[in-house]
């Protein structure tokens, strides 16, 4: 049957066949490289058109309709808009960090990219440390922020910097804790293992009460640490204007919109990776009819199935739901999520123990 | 209302919100001294849009002064009318019909009803949610087309001219008026499932911005914006004008004097209103939609006042007449003025996310505070 | 214990509170088809219907033979409290020899105009209405300062004593 990882096996065979190991790692390197740049600007692309159909359904809009049939085109050609802006540097701006920072929030999100797995087999580093490699390196992208906002001399995108700094610093904890839960239940950090170990049921169906409430606290925690509403205080537009990235223009604010949406595209995928089963099929019980059916549909589709709904939900809250104000985002935090998801976390670690769960 | 002044430090922050900024709802200009997120200080700079409307009705004649009207308070244009209308009546001790007083009445709460969907959808998007706005704009909108249908313009209007209204009542108006509401009806639930109920925004507005009685009287806040914190204020009931004494509706009254009790207080003022056009729209009496008035209007020497409830406040109307033809000095007390005067005291304290949230249940229009 | 039953109490009643927001922003979503909003504009044009009363421009109401009721009275020019127009009057000869006031060129500067209404109200014979268009962006601020008689008019026989009555 066809599949991702029949591709990507004959491709490394034939260039370990043609060419010396060395020159084969090259060439895997800049293939790997392409497909990433390639997978961020599509990722960009519809995820901002997902968003503003979203948006305009929950507001009794259209949304973008004249480029294009049903307007796809229309994030391509705002793309070649802000390619073509001239983008500005204010005076009195620390320039190398002003041009550094959207290159640094970029970098981190296309890394983060690497342990994902995005089907059955396909992979691009399935390296033993999966989940703590992307939770790790993922919070560099608050220094980009604080560099941006300190960069910019200017008072509104300092502010937003720091706000951005003290939310994704407190929210990584309850992001953190709330993966651990699954992670004791798995006993690996291998996202490999992981989804291995939801082959007779996804997490949150036989997890129990502990990884619900680690599913949405870790909902809640990424929401706030990707800066999407209601926790997007760092850019909070009715106070700050457009905090961080109130000073940048043309390419460089794509960027950073870039990596706004190639982040919450990466804690989606994990989510769906350690909660809903990554690319496996949904499967129920010994019901092997439906079973069959569900093994036919690629698991790449199924990946990004999970991934793209997980996606509209953080959409969701941000169309829903007020902003928050910078002390009750702490509030939030410090007094609910991380007591519960510490008690959550001693809840599964009972489990894992007394191995109730399925 | 003693408060310490409030010297500023080296290390402070000083924030230029506007004249240019999203939560200013035009160009209002802050300066705002901060400590980190709290704001020690708001200090308004006013003057971006003066248009000196006052000084150009001494130019204009009594009845080309009140369009002017239409562009302070652009949302409540309906209302500004009527108290210009009603203050040049005065002077001219002209009796307007009795028809022509009832839909100056339905005009003046429907302009409400708009004013207050449009607050409310901009309140929603400063405390950070877009789509209320939409919602807002959907009833909004209906009133809109009613507006367009009989008075011929959807904002600045200049339907009320001295002896009643410009025109009698479009033939679909009273059907239009009934869909409207049976609508509204079903709809305003929405806004309570939306941001009333939701915990974010009540932690967002519950207790923040306080202003006790007696400083909202002292400030000369008035409208909503008082009554949230138990003034009584409304000159539908205090001075009753028009068909009001005849209506039956409540004033609303909070006692809370934060954010959520000034909320409380215009959605609350919204139920009230349907109620009055409720009233009126199947009562509305026949006969002449105005009084005969001669065509050139010669106020007599004096000095004339009016007062209406506009949907942010008092509006008062202050004509001096020579006895010619055009005023000889106009003066409008315009309710955001004051509403705006007591911002710092309602700030001091908060944070920055707090003070976009006074702002917007002060509802301040900017062109009513320069005018 | 109670302190755990306000805890939790708490957390639910903000849960519940932020599913039904939720779910109506989710049902709006659904039927996303049905319930629009906006309008369409250039595509709608065909069908976009402005009422009677909206207030578009001034125009001088020309009937087929190309004559008005215009008297020049200038009434319409002292009740535009912003000085949009200007009616620059000549005088014609009666066929009896007496000379008669008439409208020359009706100058109407759409650019300075309010729309309120005043000078329809003013006008004595009916002579000027509110037109429905609204489309009204030129790329030359001098195209919006009009001329509202269209060349060879004239006065509609009988208005005068119309409006003399």
């Amino acid at each position: 049957m066809w599949s991702l990882q029949n591709i990507a096996d004959k491709v490394h065979d034939w260039l370990y066949l043609t060419f010396n190991p060395t020159l084969a790692m090259l060439f895997e390197f800049v293939i790997i490289g392409a497909l990433a740049i390639g997978l961020f600007a599509m990722l960009g692309l519809i995820l901002i058109y997902m968003e503003r159909k979203v948006s305009a359904w929950m507001q009794l809009r259209l949304g973008p309709n004249r480029v294009g049939p049903k307007g796809i085109f229309q994030t391509m050609a705002d793309t070649l808009k802000l390619i073509v802006k001239e983008g500005m540097t204010p005076d009195g701006a620390d320039k190398l960090l002003f041009h550094i920072a959207p290159f640094l929030v970029m970098i981190v999100a296309m890394v983060v990219l690497a342990p994902l797995m995005f089907a059955k087999g396909f992979q691009i580093w399935d390296i033993n440390i999966g989940v703590f490699f992307i939770t790790a390196v993922s919070s560099i992208s608050v220094i980009g922020v604080l560099m941006a906002g300190w960069a910019s001399n200017n008072k509104y995108s300092l502010l937003g910097a720091m706000r951005s700094g003290a939310q994704i610093v407190s929210y990584e904890l309850s992001a953190g804790l709330s993966i651990l839960a699954v992670i004791v239940l798995t006993g690996s950090l291998k996202l490999s293992d992981i989804i291995a170990s939801q082959e007779n049921g996804w997490w949150i169906f036989k997890g129990h009460l502990p990884v619900w409430i680690a599913f949405v606290i870790f909902i809640i925690a990424v929401t706030a640490e990707t800066n999407r509403a209601p926790f997007d205080l760092a850019e909070a537009e009715s106070e700050l204007t457009a905090g961080f990235h109130t000073e940048y223009s043309g390419m460089k604010f794509a960027l950073f919109f870039l990596a706004e949406y190639v982040n919450i595209f990466v804690v989606c995928a994990l989510g769906a990776t350690l909660f809903l089963g990554g690319w496996m099929p949904l499967h129920f019980g010994t019901n092997t009819q439906f079973n069959k059916v569900m093994d036919y549909i690629p698991s790449v589709v199924w990946f990004f199935g999970k991934t793209f709904f997980l996606i509209f939900v953080i959409m969701w809250f941000r169309w829903t739901f007020p902003r928050l104000r910078i002390d009750q985002l702490l509030h939030l935090e410090w007094k609910y999520l991380l007591p519960i998801s510490m008690i959550n976390l001693l809840l599964a670690t009972l489990i894992a123990i007394m191995n109730w769960h399925f | 209302m003693t408060e310490e002044v409030v010297i500023t430090d080296q290390d402070d922050l000083i924030i230029n919100v506007g004249p240019q900024h999203p939560s200013t709802h035009g160009v209002l200009h802050l300066v705002i001294t901060l400590n980190g997120e709290t704001v020690k200080k708001v200090e308004p700079h006013l003057g971006y849009i003066h248009r000196s409307i006052e000084k150009m009705c001494e130019s204009l004649t009594y009845r080309q002064f009140i369009y002017t009207t239409s562009r302070m308070d652009y949302l409540s244009s309906h209302i500004n009318n009527h108290c210009c209308a009603m203050c040049v009546e005065k002077g001219l001790q002209v009796e307007v019909p009795p028809r022509a007083q009832v839909i100056r009445v339905l005009m003046d709460e429907l302009t409400r009803l708009a004013s207050h969907q449009l607050w409310w959808g901009a309140l929603a998007m400063d405390v950070g949610a877009l789509t209320p706005f939409f919602l807002a704009f959907r009833e909004r909108e209906m009133i809109n087309d009613i507006m367009e249908e009989t008075c011929g313009t959807r904002l600045t209007m200049n339907y009320m001219v001295p002896g009643g209204v410009m025109a009698d009542i479009h033939p679909n108006f009273q059907r239009r008026v009934h869909e409207f509401l049976a609508h509204f009806k079903r709809k305003i639930d929405e806004y309570d499932e939306l941001i009333t109920d939701n915990i974010i925004f009540q932690n967002r507005t519950k207790g923040i911005g306080f202003i006790s009685k007696e400083d909202a009287i002292s400030y000369g806040m008035s409208g909503p914006s008082a009554r949230g914190s138990g003034v009584q204020c409304d000159i539908r009931k205090l001075y009753p004008y028009e068909v009001y004494d005849k209506l039956q509706f409540k004033e609303i009254i909070e006692s809370g004097g934060d954010c959520f009790a000034r909320y409380m207080v215009r959605m609350k003022e919204m139920k009230q209103s349907m109620s009055i056009v409720e009233q009126l729209i199947d009562n509305i009496p026949e006969g002449d939609f105005q009084a005969k008035t001669k065509n050139v209007l010669k106020l007599p020497k004096g000095e004339f006042y009016s007062r209406v409830e506009t949907a942010r406040g008092e509006l008062g109307v202050y004509i001096i007449s020579e006895g010619g033809t055009t005023p000889y000095r106009i003066k409008f007390r315009s309710p955001g003025y004051s509403n705006l005067s007591a911002l710092d005291h309602m700030t001091r304290g908060q944070k920055i996310g707090d003070m976009v949230a006074i702002m917007g249940t002060l509802d301040l229009v900017i062109p009513d505070i320069d005018r | 214990m109670s302190f755990v039953k306000n805890y939790i109490g708490e957390v639910w009643g903000a849960v519940k509170s932020l599913a039904t927001g939720m779910k109506l922003t989710g049902q709006y979503a659904l039927r996303h088809k049905k319930e629009k909003i906006t309008q369409q504009y250039p595509d709608n044009k065909d069908t976009l219907k402005l009422p009677e009363r909206f207030r578009g421009e001034v125009v001088l109401i020309h009937d087929e033979n190309n004559e008005h009721a215009c008297t020049g009275c200038t009434a319409c020019e002292l009740a535009c409290p912003n000085g949009s127009i200007k009616i620059i009057t000549k005088f014609d000869l009666t066929p009896e020899g007496k000379k008669k006031k008439a409208v020359d060129t009706f100058v109407y500067h759409l650019d300075l105009c309010t729309m309120c209404n005043l000078c329809i109200e003013a006008c004595p014979t009916d002579a000027i209405k509110m037109a429905q268009t609204f489309e009204h962006s030129v790329t030359d601020r001098n195209k919006l300062i009009k001329v509202l008689n269209k060349p060879g008019s004239k006065i509609r026989e009988g208005v005068e004593e119309k409006k003399s009555q």
